[in-house]
């Protein structure tokens, strides 16, 4: 999926301006970032920073302002709501801090959901879904509903939903930001394995520097510009 | 199909709110069913009406007779196939005003002519024929009264004495049924000779005649014919198709149908108001799972898709219960049967209701529907936190 150098995620002095009545906020100004295939990013700053905006970016959950952002190829701020919808569904999983799970679908439906979109029969459906499960640690607890399970589970089943259509490209928005250290944990030895183990690129937003002690590469995104160096 | 869980779990989800929903969407379809069986009961007349059949009256008013020799007349006017007069009796079971019931005086062979939706065996109509005091009845009648062949009914009736008594005393030799579900059959049909015989005045005159023609397009002509034939008499006529005949009857109570669409009318915008107002809320508390389902891939035609779905399986759920329940009550029998002898819902009706049902669930659905497809992502989910 990546380019010719192994870069998966290109983006090209991106400015994203949202209007908050009459006033214009900038919340990205011509920034650039690059990640490479099998990489595991940290991406870190401050509150209202614009981390989980450029991450959005790069999922296809929102637009640039100007400028480029093109995964795998694709140049997907050109691509049309439809066009983003289906790549969205064939090559991102999204792991959010809450874990957005269906209240009223149980753990298997609610991994299921994204095969929904696939023309997989029912019975591969369910194989795929078992499958993911068992990566998360989860096969026993596939009948539960998201009230029955603790945070930690719910965020493993939210894990397995991201990775059940197998896709290349994992954007974390706070995985571990709603959770207690041990659950947190567990969740980031699970992301590091799925990086190390089953080579997926994962782009993790965090504020968390020992959640950022485990990505292979962080960044720092501070007054809509990016980083290697903590700011002070 | 693969999405029915999703929407299945979606009414689930705040089970009392579907549940008084669902009943009122009940209600409302039951309401129309119950509408609907009371119409065409006041209406009967009208749907039942041969095209080729003329009723003759007295130009002055249904209840003035003519004279029983104009049958002969009328059958030589050109286009005329049959002829059968009815008189209008009146009769009251055992004295009691509540034990009314339609009763007429008519002449068996040409009634039978006239008259195919009336379906009697052959044995029953012989034992008539050899019965002057016989009288056949429906099986709606017979269900109401408990009555069974070789019973004796003592009838009385307000307009037609009989000559030296009051009560006049029929044996019931048949029972007829209808050859369609919404015939009426609640009448009680006894012999004219009989009756002309032992009433006490008014001999030799009926109360209308039925004429059959030979073609329905030639009716308003045979129609004309008729009433000119009988011009400047003592009886002059007048004659109509049976279905205007019938209509005119009805219309004489009100206009029965805009009565049930004013009832109707309320009823779906109250409905509307309540079932709409439950999936905009529903919608509205689940930004952040529509906000999840695109990400993940589900485009906005589907969102919009699966709010729709939703909305018509609640309508659907609901009204074809309701409906269901009408049909029940409909097949229970008129519980009013001197008012309603017809007691039917027949199946067009269940059609209409069935395609109000999704006609609901659209309209009650549509506007959340969009509301969810519109819906931005970034913006759906920053509502999470």
């Amino acid at each position: 999926m990546s380019d010719t150098n192994g870069v998966l995620v290109d983006v090209r002095n991106v400015e994203k301006v949202f209007r908050r009545g009459s006033e214009t906020v900038h919340v990205l100004s011509g920034l650039n970032l690059q990640v490479r295939e099998g990489e595991f990013l940290a991406l870190m700053g401050p509150s209202g920073s614009g981390k989980s905006t450029l991450l959005n970016l790069i999922g296809g959950l929102d637009r640039p302002t100007s400028g480029s952002v093109r995964v795998g190829g694709d140049q997907i701020d050109q691509m049309s709501d439809r066009q983003l919808a289906a790549w969205r569904a064939r090559h991102v999983g999204f792991v959010f801090q809450f874990y957005n799970l269906l209240p009223v679908l149980s753990a298997e439906r609610n991994v299921e959901l994204p095969l929904l979109l696939t023309h997989l029969s029912k019975a591969e459906r369910r194989r795929h879904v078992d499958v993911a499960l068992k990566v998360v640690g989860l096969e026993h607890r596939k009948r539960h509903y998201p009230r029955q399970m603790s945070g930690g589970e719910q965020q493993r089943t939210g894990i397995a939903r991201a990775i059940v259509t197998d896709p290349t490209l994992l954007l974390c928005d706070e995985p571990t930001g709603d959770l207690d250290r041990k659950s947190g944990d567990e969740i980031l030895a699970l992301l590091r394995a799925l990086n190390q183990e089953h080579g997926k690129t994962i782009i993790m937003v965090t504020h968390d520097v020992h959640a950022s002690a485990q990505a292979t590469r962080t960044v720092y995104l501070e007054k809509g510009q990016l980083s290697t160096e903590k700011p002070e | 199909m693969k999405f029915l869980f999703l929407i299945w779990g979606n009414l689930l989800r705040k089970k009392l709110r579907t549940s008084l929903t669902l009943l009122s969407v009940f209600v409302a379809f039951l309401l129309f069913g119950i509408l609907c069986i009371i119409y065409e009961a006041f209406n009967v007349g009208v749907t039942m009406a041969g095209a080729d059949r003329l009723i003759v009256t007295h130009k002055t008013s249904l209840i003035m007779s003519l004279p029983v020799n104009y049958e002969q007349r009328i059958q030589r006017i050109p286009g005329v196939v049959d002829v059968t007069h009815w008189t209008w009796f009146n009769g009251i079971y055992q004295d009691e005003p509540k034990n009314f019931f339609g009763s007429f005086p008519v002449v068996p062979e040409a009634f039978f002519a006239m008259h195919p939706e009336y379906v009697l065996p052959q044995d029953q109509k012989e034992a008539w024929l050899r019965t002057r005091t016989g009288a056949i009845v429906g099986d709606a009648l017979v269900q109401r009264f408990g009555w069974k062949i070789g019973d004796r009914i003592p009838l009385t009736s307000p307009i037609y004495p009989r000559e030296g008594g009051d009560v006049w005393e029929f044996e019931i030799v048949g029972i007829y049924s209808g050859a369609r579900p919404n015939t009426d059959t609640s009448g009680f049909f006894f012999r004219y000779d009989y009756f002309d015989e032992a009433r006490a005045y008014g001999k030799g005159l009926v109360g209308w005649y039925m004429v059959r023609v030979d073609h329905p397009d030639n009716a308003a002509q045979v129609a004309a014919a008729i009433d000119a034939e009988f011009a400047n008499s003592p009886y002059e006529t007048k004659t109509e198709p049976e279905a205007a005949f019938a209509q005119g009857f009805v219309s004489q109570m009100g206009n029965i149908g805009t009565i049930l669409m004013g009832v109707l009318g309320a009823v779906f915008f109250t409905i509307l108001l309540v079932a709409g107002n439950t999936m905009a809320q529903s919608v509205r508390e689940r930004t952040a799972e529509l906000g999840t389902l695109k990400a993940i891939g589900f485009t906005n035609e589907r969102v919009l898709a699966l709010v729709l779905a939703e909305s018509c399986a609640l309508a659907c759920l609901g009204g074809l219960a309701g409906l269901a329940a009408a049909w029940l009550v409909a097949q229970a029998g008129s519980p009013v049967p001197s008012m309603l002898p017809v007691f039917h819902l027949p199946p067009q009706y269940l059609a209409i209701g069935a395609g109000l049902t999704v006609v609901l669930g659209l309209v009650t659905g549509i506007l959340p529907a969009l509301q969810a497809m519109r819906l931005q992502i970034a913006v759906a989910l920053r509502r999470e936190g």
